[in-house]
């Protein structure tokens, strides 16, 4: 019997967050005003650079909601990941360039360590220090268990993490690590010495990804030896909660801005939204989006109150939203006809986000794979 | 403790220990005589009486109206039938036959009817002791509703109608009709009018059932015919020419989208140890384990499981749906969740019964006649039948011009 409260503990605070949330992105961060910024170069071979608005980021640090999810004990506000959630979900909704669901994603990593030490870097966190998650493999390996770094005798690191979302926008880096006794959890601060960032080039104008090369790194241990996956593992469907948010904000703005073109847009004298050709899969977009967004803030609840079934929901969430994030994206695009294969067209900003969304902590199909081994028991 | 008992109101959960409490004593138990997959599908006399017998009592208990007032047979209570609906699905109790009674014409009368003629038609709507159908569809007015051919003229105090319906849910058991129909042929929308009708006091008097035949093989359905019939001017719901504004509360209650909440048990399965049920992805899974495919089971095939998955990620959406219908803050348009009911729930019940007979394999194609059919051929039967609800009330392209239009805000197909 499932414990969790009906309004999937969205109550007055969260909503006054998620409304002043939604304010601020549309008074700062426009469709027009993101495309000045990070569309500038449309050149494929472009060099490879991180575009962001520095100045937005220090205006959401001192609103206070990098420690939103910070307990209260570690300096931080003590909110539920919800709150997050609803973040994820109106930062989507922007497209906005920043470390926010990295920082969000490493603090639930963090909240799980329960040492003095994460507990230090919790309040760091919650007053403006962006970090990021280094835990992925070169196979960009999801299972908490795959790293390829390891920890060196003297408790500094050497090797490589893959795939490390908003790496030039971040401070310090939560890596996961192995050493005789399996996985630990390790902060490093990107600029100390052994520590090379080598950005990736990627299709997404809204993120950065990179490498990141340990040689012989000093770093502090947040989980030691043997708990490191275990923690990930915990963690994880506060993760895929806020990738699923971001997915559905995402997902929302690209649905409106094509029922706004399908309006106005006229062909054989009518509005393009007059054929159900057009309308018919604009509205199974929304029952896509709805799904998802129900089952993102499900799966947030359930972390927070029903940890046993947190991990089931969240497959389901992240899998609906990577769905839903190529529907809404690939609608987006062809119901935008020629217009929206254009770069002009604010729509490749968003399509390009769930593009990388859909793959980030696992697709779709990974997550149905692993919910079927959880209520169906694994396959003969 | 459930989460949900620890919200209610006072009212709500001493009425949740009430109902609980008399399920414990009162559940029916299996019946007695065979029971189709749905209301809708009742064709024997026995099985309606025996599902009547159970609508009477738990109406008689209290756990059937309970939101309606006292003065129309209800209980007086506010928020109450959502609980008595959870309590009874949780206690495994059969469905309850006057679902059109109930779903449809109890909140229409509710709505629109005289004081008198509520006092008059609801109790006996919710005890069951009258079947109620929905005189709406016609041969030329599917989809178009508003295309109602079927007149109604007036006689001092009575209207005298002539006309034919069709699809005619129950119609061979209703003691009532709910109808709508015209009186203007000069104004689609404003030419209509409703009325509450008593067909089975009437058969061989100016109206005539015959029964239709399913793709299935099983009737459940009718066409209904109207000669030179009679009815009083009391029985008339609104105003003349308003007919379809009061067909938008029937309609609205239909989607699940109305004020009134309406009352349904169910979670009993029909046949004994068998799960045959669209409610829950669980019985795809328990089918899947139970069937051969090369060489293993149908459970251990990696696209079959992928299937499942997704219909039961699709069902959980459903019930989270649900949740957040609930919240206002979390939906932005307030008829967005409510009017995606019909749609979403029917679709999903088909695409559950598509997968559950091809997941039989060859044994699918055994039919309900041939002992050897897997489940009694209940799920090739199941998906047969649900086209009836991706069509009816309004067929499931018409919905997406609803939500299209009203939700989404674009423009009008027609």
């Amino acid at each position: 019997m499932s414990t969790q409260p009906k309004n999937f503990g969205f109550g007055e605070d969260e909503t006054m967050l998620r409304d002043s949330a939604r304010k601020f992105f549309t008074d700062n961060c426009s469709a027009d005003k993101l495309h000045g910024l990070v569309a500038t170069d449309p050149d494929i071979h472009r060099s490879i650079d991180s575009v962001w608005d520095k100045d937005l980021w220090q205006q959401i640090v001192d609103l206070g909601w990098t420690a939103v999810c910070v307990p209260e004990s570690a300096g931080g506000i003590g909110m539920p990941a919800v709150a997050a959630v609803a973040l994820a979900e109106e930062a989507g909704r922007a497209a906005f360039p920043s470390p926010m669901l990295s920082t969000f994603n490493a603090t639930f990593v963090l909240n799980n360590c329960q040492s003095e030490a994460a507990s230090q870097a919790l309040g760091e966190i919650a007053s403006g220090k962006a970090t990021t998650l280094a835990i992925t493999d070169q196979a960009g390996s999801w299972d908490s268990l795959n790293t390829d770094v390891g920890v060196n005798s003297d408790g500094s690191l050497s090797g490589t993490a893959y795939f490390v979302q908003d790496a030039g926008k971040v401070e310090q880096l939560v890596v996961s690590a192995k050493s005789s006794a399996g996985i630990g959890l390790y902060l490093v601060d990107v600029q100390a010495a052994g520590v090379e960032m080598i950005a990736d080039g990627i299709i997404d104008l809204t993120r950065d990804q990179a490498h990141v090369v340990f040689s012989n790194a000093s770093a502090t241990e947040m989980a030691a030896p043997g708990t490191g996956n275990e923690i990930i593992d915990k963690a994880m469907p506060a993760i895929l909660s806020i990738v699923s948010a971001d997915m559905v904000g995402a997902g929302e703005w690209l649905l409106q801005t094509t029922i706004e073109y399908a309006k106005t847009r006229v062909q054989f004298d009518r509005p393009l939204g007059f054929f159900q050709a057009v309308k018919h899969p604009l509205v199974n977009v929304m029952l896509d989006i709805d799904r998802s967004k129900s089952l993102a803030y499900n799966a947030a609840c359930a972390y927070d109150t029903d940890p046993d079934n947190a991990m089931g929901f969240a497959h389901m969430a992240k899998s609906q939203a990577g769905e839903m994030a190529v529907f809404s994206s690939s609608r987006a695009v062809q119901f935008h006809g020629g217009i929206g294969f254009t770069w002009e067209c604010y729509v490749h900003l968003f399509f390009k986000r769930q593009m990388h969304n859909q793959v980030l902590y696992g697709d779709a199909k990974y997550h149905r794979a692993l919910l079927a081994d959880k209520v169906m028991g694994a396959a003969a | 403790m459930s989460d949900a008992a620890k919200k209610d109101t006072p009212e709500q959960a001493e009425f949740r220990a009430y109902c609980q409490d008399w399920l414990a004593d009162n559940h029916p138990g299996r019946p007695t005589v065979k029971i189709p997959q749905g209301a809708l599908e009742l064709s024997d006399p026995d099985a309606l009486k025996w599902l009547k017998q159970w609508q009477k009592s738990a109406y008689d208990a209290g756990l059937i109206g309970c939101d309606y007032p006292k003065e129309v047979g209800g209980g007086g209570k506010t928020n109450c039938q959502a609980i008595a609906n959870a309590e009874m699905q949780k206690a495994k109790t059969p469905y309850l036959p006057n679902i059109i009674g109930m779903g449809m014409a109890a909140p229409t009368v509710f709505f629109h009817a005289q004081d008198e003629v509520k006092a008059e038609l609801l109790p006996s709507l919710l005890s069951g002791e009258h079947i109620w159908c929905q005189g709406f569809s016609e041969p030329g007015a599917g989809s178009d509703l508003a295309n109602q051919q079927t007149f109604a003229e007036r006689d001092g105090d009575n209207w005298v109608i002539n006309g034919h319906k069709v699809w005619t849910s129950l119609a061979h058991f209703a003691d009532w009709m709910i109808l709508l129909c015209r009186t203007d042929k000069s104004d689609k929308y404003n030419g209509l009018s409703y009325f509450v009708v008593p067909i089975k006091s009437a058969l061989g008097k100016g109206v005539t059932v015959r029964p239709l035949i399913k793709l299935t093989g099983e009737t459940g359905f009718n066409e209904v015919l109207f000669e030179d019939f009679i009815v009083e001017d009391r029985y008339r719901l609104d105003e003349v020419g308003k007919g379809w504004a009061v067909a938008m509360t029937t309609l609205a209650h239909e989607r699940g989208a109305g004020p009134l909440v309406t009352p349904s048990s169910g979670g009993m399965s029909l046949e004994e140890g068998e799960s045959v049920s669209t409610s829950n992805a669980m019985s795809l899974v328990d089918l899947a384990k139970k069937q051969k495919r090369s060489g293993k089971t149908a459970a251990d095939d990696a696209v079959i499981r992928d299937e499942i998955m997704k219909l039961m990620i699709r069902r959980e959406a459903m019930s989270q749906n649900g949740r957040r219908a609930g919240v206002p803050s979390l939906v932005d348009h307030p008829m967005r969740i409510a009017l995606q009911g019909k749609l979403v729930a029917t679709e999903l019940n088909q695409d559950m019964a598509e997968l559950a007979y091809q997941i039989e394999g060859m044994a699918s194609t055994l039919y309900v006649n041939d002992e050897s059919a897997p489940a009694g051929g209940q799920w090739p039967l199941a998906y047969m039948n649900s086209f009836g609800v991706t069509i009816a009330a309004g067929a499931n392209e018409v919905q997406r011009n609803i939500l299209g239009e009203r939700v989404l805000g674009l423009p009008k197909s027609k």
